[in-house]
């Protein structure tokens, strides 16, 4: 597009430069090949051997959850390594962990579309279903980490009882409940909606009658009619918008169980900004590296192309240097507090036995992310796979670094004590990837990872017909 | 049964029955006393099993397990009689109420006086008796303990000969059978082996045996206690006596290696003592100055305005230098060590300065000379009559126990012994390992052990009796200054035990007779005073007064009376008149050069005795903070120089003995020398206490039962995981503690306020301030006073029904106690000053925890308690994340014993006993205030001051805890807030805590520490 509407004026610099900026969509495809190439993916009656093979990994981690859930239940969370004064841990790391990595998808779909960034259209709908993923596997550990998870499912809800007992709507942990509820359940209607004219289309072209069914109770009774699409674009703007506000505000509510307690390392001001743009970053590492494997074995390059990896680093690399800014200030502050607690606190970061983390989170989400800066970096596919592989251990580490090493030493030196992880807090962990890579295996299998008719928006064909008829 | 009249006997027995009568044997139809034990157990070989080593991980698990099993064992067959609920309640029982009924606690050669608090008739929780001299209301950590001890399902339950259970009378004639053999030889061959009697009865009982076969022997054996001390009255006094020290009264205080605040008789009085002196409500304007010289760290030493730390062997020295110069006669002024040269003149001169106003007190483990020194000193500075007196021992036949028990092995390994009855204590484990007991325990031909569980020494003897513990029997006790206390039982015996004072009786010519007959009988011809009364003695357990009874016989008056207070009043001893022999003192030899080891019983389970006690094994030690292990205690420096870490196993040698055990640096501690703890390692203790922790019989032998010298160290190369609740020694410069001189508070009495970092005065809330218009509870911790004894920490436990989690689990940091001490360090590492402060929830105003929780489990009182809700918590352990003080405790997985039956009835019904996945916390002991609130209401009057007492209020020996309504500007604990020493922790976070606490003032010599101004020593930060 850019190329198309560039002025004749340019300079010739300009020009060149704009020559090296790749398409969105690799030249040469039309409708019929865009529908073709993602619709067979889940058409296709032969499954790549690969994908068994993924999905076997997968679903022995899902296994792993199952058994650690189980044990978690019965024996309590005392299998976990927490402890007095570490209460959290690897819950709570890999609950914020995971509604971070959610982040991209919301922001991609919905801030990128009202931007009117049309490069977010080849990786929305997989960006979207790694939120919702994300999402499910992040919901787990608030309600998992509970002592009596049995009463937290419901106690946790304002829901009227005849004791007229309410939820203590003054704690951080009930606005997350309203936050992650609601996240969730916009983002799965999002992406939902923008899938219905998608399962229309595989309706059409599916050949086993199950198929047809199936997907065809899922679209909905979507025929394609002006009407529809009227309604369709109608519905997905406001979706659109209602999400929008969601990107800052959950991961914001998350940061408050944090920032609203008096411990030193976690009663700071910056946490709302600082942890959105940390979700963001490590939301990108995600679709990056999950989108570079898929786009290598299904052969969508032309559709995720370079562009798409280029303007992701360059997410990346904003959000990182803010998260980087946000390092800083914690320190900064620190030191102008001139309060003891918070001095020590991170001098205990610096220096202390968890020193090393801190040090390869430092590694990682300040130093490492500057290579973003070159271009060459940037065209080098396995390289970045490795970098967002980096990024989202960062991002792990950045919250082992807050939770941990603010709890396990605060106010009374009596009272401070070491956390070791057990087996069950990385089968806990490992089970959620594997959850997550399970359903992920699972969508792009039976679901269009890419839109196709978003796609289809996008090819020279349509803008040769919208020209036609405009 | 062969015997033709028993046949008739039995015909006999079954025509009288009528119906049809079904019978399975012909012992049943006998009804002999052997079939009626039979049936009661169904299990009869299984006793010894139950003592097999488990893991203590397992710990719960099992015991919930093995209780079904017990359960088995211990039940009856329920009555044919019909049962018929209370018709009339009886006097003074009101369901729910507890009533409380003195008692005391024998231990170790004295007892505390006790008030027991019973539910229905299940002894929940002891308390101090007020009333009696040695507790004074208070109690040591043992005494609150021992309720789980009571109830400790590893008792031994059944009468066992060669591990058949027999009845008691079967055992009765046996032993007789062979007290009738030896009554020719006047009983040369009989030895009975006991504690220390410090029981006027059983004393009379010994008399009466001893009379009758004078030539058998009753020897006393404590692996530790008065050893040196009564040794040491023998060489000053030539005689055997007490002293008793006015502690009040002292101005300075020189201790000798003396634990005097928290060890020995008469501890709790002196600690209160020394307290009162102290303390900022008492006679602060004129406070003692306590100088202790020791090699291991003591509770005594961190109370010390000075603490020098030389070696054990060098204490003698310094102290004979020091009477030297005092002028004692035979003093000899030796080679001082170096560190201790500077505090001999100004100590002496201080000493001086305050003729008849100070106090030498020697400690336990120094040996005997030393103890005459002490003692010649204390004449030396006219102290004698003032600050100390002596009396009578408390020991009814005090002897040289270490000689008396050399010689009976010696007898026992000549075979001239052919009964030995072991009367209490665990001699196979506790006695020196050069003696071999249990060798020479194989070559007597009868021995029986009386002892409350199945131990080492039971597992050696033909014969085991079961013990009842002293809430279970009849007896007496003198406390440390001769008062007799009756120890009367609060439930009938558990396990079928019988009482020393049965045993005793049904070997003597009095036969079998019940431990109430027994007590009842000698005080009685004590008095000389009628029981012959015109109605029937009353039976046990209804002894309370029945208003408009018939007229009671004179002695029953008295025993009424006895029983209510608690003491018998004029018991005490009487000051006794003593003169120093001549040659009291003697040269003290110059101290052996090397490492040295000092044997020291343990602070948590002494001398192995509460080995299977749950709550005493997780106690973190007073001042190691270790818990489930013994470990060698060194000094930083020293291992440094050995190149070792806390968790290095090492191997201790001297000759031929050698002990591997891992090492705890303990700073405070003198330089090359290592302090074991003697009571682990234990073989047959129970499933908590055996096969826990390092045995070390192996070092300690007879000719060198408190310190061996010359040892050397050597490093194995393994490690071994100690557990601490602690880890962290500093305070990091924060302003938790805070300490001045007493020149300091002089010229700046608000210094404590000043080392605030940030003073927040007025209002800094956004919020109108929560108004408490009727109680305010808050509570105050004077920090001059506490001794870091731990007795708070277990009657919370005690009170609280705080569940025990064994050594992985505190390992983890997941231990329970709603109260902890917390001990920090300051100063030199090597020397450093140690500061206890107990930890109780804050009852913050201004919560942190109760903003954070999502389903308002915590929520805040009108009163101002921070109460836990536990139906409605969830558990998602924010509040303990945000909690500044973490006393928030959470039950990381299902701590509290459900199952196990006798648990169940040591439970305090007043708090409920908290389940898996749950949060808990001090709640002041809501409990009592609303006992208190209840009893206020039905008199239509407000709760006084002192009406409410928290567990770890009551039990503390020193008062430094003070409990009340803040609302009361006369309370006790108000006068105490507003004291300029008190300051909250963490006034900064405006949590503004109800407990708070009070600076420490400390009264040194200006000639060993230079006086300097505020902030510039570690105090001001």
């Amino acid at each position: 597009m850019d190329k198309s509407h560039a002025p004749a004026a340019v300079s010739a610099e300009t020009a060149a430069l704009l020559s090296r900026t790749p398409p969105v969509i690799e030249p040469g495809h039309t409708f019929e090949s865009v529908t073709e190439s993602i619709g067979h993916v889940v058409l296709s009656k032969r499954t790549p051997i690969g994908w068994f093979l993924g999905f076997f990994i997968a679903f022995i981690l899902l296994m792993v959850l199952n058994l650690t859930i189980g044990n978690l239940l019965v024996t309590g969370i005392g299998i976990w390594g927490n402890n007095v004064p570490v209460g959290w841990a690897f819950d709570i790391i890999n609950f914020v962990w995971w509604i971070g990595i959610g982040h991209a998808g919301t922001l991609i779909s919905a801030i990128l579309l009202l931007f009117r960034q049309q490069w977010r259209t080849s990786i929305n709908r997989f960006a979207e279903a790694m939120t919702l993923f994300a999402v499910a596997c992040a919901a787990m550990f608030p309600l998992l980490h509970t002592g009596r998870p049995w009463l937290a499912i419901y106690w946790l809800f304002p829901y009227p009882n005849t004791m007229g007992l309410w939820p203590q709507f003054r704690s951080p942990l009930i606005w997350d409940v309203f936050a992650v509820s609601t996240y969730g359940t916009v983002s799965a209607l999002f992406w939902f909606t923008g899938l219905v004219p998608d399962m229309a289309t595989l309706r059409d072209r599916a050949k086993s009658p199950f198929a047809r069914r199936i997907y065809g109770m899922l679209a909905l009774g979507w025929r394609g009619s002006a009407k529809h699409w009227q309604r369709y674009e109608t519905a997905y703007l406001l979706l659109a918008g209602i999400s929008t506000p969601l990107v800052l505000s959950v991961h914001s509510v998350v940061s408050f169980d944090f920032a609203v307690s008096v411990l030193p390392g976690w009663h700071a001001t910056i946490f709302p900004p600082y942890f959105v743009a940390g979700a963001i970053y490590s939301g990108f590492a995600m679709v990056m590296t999950l989108a570079i494997p898929l786009r290598k074995f299904y052969h969508l390059e032309g559709f995720i192309t370079m562009r798409h990896i280029h303007n992701m680093t360059k997410v990346m690399l904003v959000t990182g240097m803010i998260v980087a800014y946000g390092y800083a200030n914690e320190a900064f502050f620190a030191w102008y507090s001139a309060n003891p607690y918070e001095e020590y606190m991170m001098a205990n970061r610096m220096a202390g036995p968890y020193a090393v983390f801190y040090w390869s989170l430092i590694a990682i989400n300040a130093v490492m992310i500057q290579l973003f800066w070159f271009r060459s970096v940037r065209d080098n596919i396995p390289l970045l796979f490795i970098l967002s592989l980096l990024v989202n251990v960062g991002m792990w580490l950045e919250r082992f670094i807050i939770i941990v090493t603010s709890l396990h030493r605060d106010f009374l030196p009596s009272s401070w004590d070491m956390y070791a992880p057990t087996r069950w807090d990385f089968g806990m962990f490992a089970g959620t990837i594997g959850l997550f890579l399970a359903l992920f295996f699972l969508f792009i299998r039976f679901l269009p990872a890419i839109a196709i008719f978003e796609m289809r928006t996008i090819v020279p064909e349509a803008k040769m017909k919208s020209e036609h008829h405009g | 049964m062969n015997d033709s009249n028993d046949i008739q006997a039995l015909r006999t027995k079954l025509q009288g029955t009528r119906g049809r009568t079904y019978w399975r044997s012909l012992e049943q139809v006998a009804d002999t006393p052997e079939f009626k034990e039979f049936l009661h157990r169904e299990f009869p070989q299984n006793a010894s099993e139950w003592l097999d080593p488990v893991g203590r991980r397992g710990f719960l698990k099992l015991m919930g397990a093995s209780m079904a099993l017990a359960g088995v064992s211990a039940c009856t067959r329920q009555p044919d009689e019909a049962i018929v609920p209370y018709v009339r309640q009886p006097e003074e029982l009101v369901p729910g109420k507890p009533l409380f009924y003195a008692t005391a606690m024998p231990f170790a050669g004295s007892g505390v006086g006790l008030l027991v608090e019973s539910h229905e008739g299940r002894p929940t929780k002891v308390e101090g008796n007020p009333e009696h001299p040695s507790s004074l209301g208070a109690t040591d950590l043992f005494a609150q303990a021992s309720i789980l001890g009571l109830y400790d399902p590893d008792r031994a339950q059944v009468l066992t000969h060669l591990g058949e259970i027999r009845p008691f009378e079967a055992f009765a004639a046996a032993i007789r059978q062979v007290l009738t053999a030896q009554q020719a030889s006047q009983g040369s061959g009989i030895r009975v082996l006991s504690e220390t009697v410090a029981s006027p009865t059983l004393g009379a009982q010994i008399d009466e045996f001893l009379g009758r076969f004078p030539q058998a022997k009753w020897v006393q054996w404590e692996p530790f206690g008065r050893h040196n001390v009564r040794e040491g009255s023998r060489q000053a006094f030539g005689e055997y006596v007490d002293a008793k020290y006015s502690i009040e009264r002292a101005d300075i205080i020189l201790a000798l290696d003396a634990d005097f605040l928290c060890t020995g008789n008469g501890a709790l009085t002196h600690a209160r003592a020394f307290a009162s002196r102290r303390r900022i409500d008492g006679d602060a304007s004129q406070r003692n100055r306590l100088y202790s010289v020791e090699s291991s760290p003591t509770n005594t030493g961190t109370k010390a305005d000075h603490r020098l730390l030389i070696r054990a062997s060098e204490v003698g020295v310094f102290a004979s230098a020091v009477a030297a110069q005092l002028g004692v006669a035979g003093a000899t002024a030796g080679t001082v060590p170096e560190t201790a040269r500077a505090w001999l003149a100004p100590l002496v001169k201080d000493l001086q300065n305050t003729r008849g106003r100070s106090l030498v007190i020697a400690g336990e483990g120094q040996p005997a000379s030393i103890h005459a020194l002490a003692h010649a000193m204390n004449e030396a500075l006219g102290n004698v009559g003032n600050t100390v007196v002596y009396t009578s021992t408390v020991e009814t036949h005090p002897m040289n126990q270490r000689t008396a028990l050399t010689e009976l092995v010696g007898e026992m390994n000549a075979g001239t012994v052919s009964l030995l009855i072991i009367l209490g204590g665990n001699p196979v484990y506790t006695a020196p390992s050069d003696l071999r007991f249990a060798e020479a325990l194989d070559k007597v031909p009868l021995r029986a052990s009386l002892s409350q569980f199945h131990d080492e020494t039971a597992a050696l003897c033909h014969w085991h009796i079961p013990e009842t513990h002293y809430l279970e029997a009849w007896g007496d006790v003198r406390g440390h200054d001769g008062t007799v206390s009756i120890v009367q039982p609060l439930i009938s015996p558990l396990y079928n035990g019988h009482s020393v004072f049965e045993v005793v009786s049904a070997l003597s010519e009095a036969g079998v007779r019940s431990g109430y007959d027994i007590v009842r009988s000698y005080w009685a011809g004590q008095r000389g005073t009628s029981t012959a009364a015109p109605e029937p003695v009353p039976a046990v357990g209804s002894l309370a007064p029945l208003p408009g009874a018939a007229p009671l016989s004179p002695f029953d008056r008295e025993w009424r009376r006895w029983l209510h207070d608690g003491v018998i009043p004029g018991t005490a001893f009487a000051p006794k008149a003593v003169t120093l022999q001549g040659n009291a003192v003697a040269a003290v030899p110059a101290a052996p050069s090397g490492i040295e080891v000092v044997f020291r019983p343990d602070p948590s389970v002494y001398d192995g005795r509460f080995a299977n006690n749950g709550w005493l094994q997780e106690l973190p030690k007073c001042l190691t903070k270790l818990t489930w292990d013994n470990a060698a205690l060194l000094s930083p420096g020293t291992a440094d120089r050995l190149n070792l870490v806390s968790g290095d196993v090492v191997e201790v040698k001297q000759g031929s003995n050698t002990l591997r055990i891992p090492v705890w640096l303990a700073p405070g501690h003198a330089a090359d020398t290592i302090t074991i703890h003697l009571g682990y390692g234990r073989e047959r203790a129970g499933r908590i206490g055996t096969g826990i922790g390092f045995g070390i019989n192996s070092l300690r032998t007879s000719t060198t039962p408190d310190v061996l010298s010359g040892v050397d160290v050597a490093k194995t190369g393994d490690s071994y995981e100690l557990v601490s609740t602690q880890d962290h020694w500093s305070l990091e410069g924060r302003n938790l503690v805070r300490v001045a001189t007493v020149e300091q508070f002089g010229q700046d009495p608000n210094f404590a306020a000043k080392q605030e970092h940030q003073s927040l005065a007025g209002k800094v809330t956004m919020f109108e301030q929560r108004k408490y218009e009727g109680y305010a509870w808050g509570m105050t911790i004077d920090q001059n006073v506490c001794t870091g004894c731990n007795s708070c920490v277990v009657a919370c436990q005690a009170e609280n029904n705080v569940p025990v989690v064994g050594k992985s689990q505190v390992a983890n940091g997941r231990e329970m106690h709603w109260l902890r001490v917390d001990r920090y360090y300051s100063g030199e590492l090597d020397n450093p000053d140690t500061y206890h402060q107990p930890m109780p929830c804050q009852q913050c105003e201004s919560a942190p925890c109760e903003v954070v929780c999502p389903v308002s489990a915590t929520v805040h009182s009108d009163e101002g308690l921070n109460d836990m809700v536990y139906n409605r918590c969830v558990g998602t352990r924010y509040c303990s994340n945000n909690c500044p003080y973490k006393v928030r405790r959470f039950n990381f997985m299902l701590y509290s014993d459900w199952d196990t039956s006798t648990f169940k009835l040591a439970r305090n019904p007043d708090v409920t006993v908290r389940s898996r996945g749950v949060m808990e916390k001090c709640t002041y002991c809501v409990q009592r205030i609303n006992h208190a609130r209840v009893t206020s209401k039905l008199e239509d009057r407000e709760i006084r001051d002192g009406e409410v007492v928290t567990a770890c209020q009551s039990a503390c020996p020193t008062n430094a805890i003070v409990f009340g309504n803040v609302n009361d500007p006369n309370s006790a604990v108000s006068k105490l807030k507003a004291s300029s020493l008190n300051y909250p922790l963490l006034a900064e976070l405006n949590t503004r805590p109800r407990t708070t606490y009070l600076a420490i003032v400390r009264n040194p010599n200006t000639e060993l520490e230079p006086a300097r101004p505020l902030g510039t020593g570690e105090e001001g930060h």
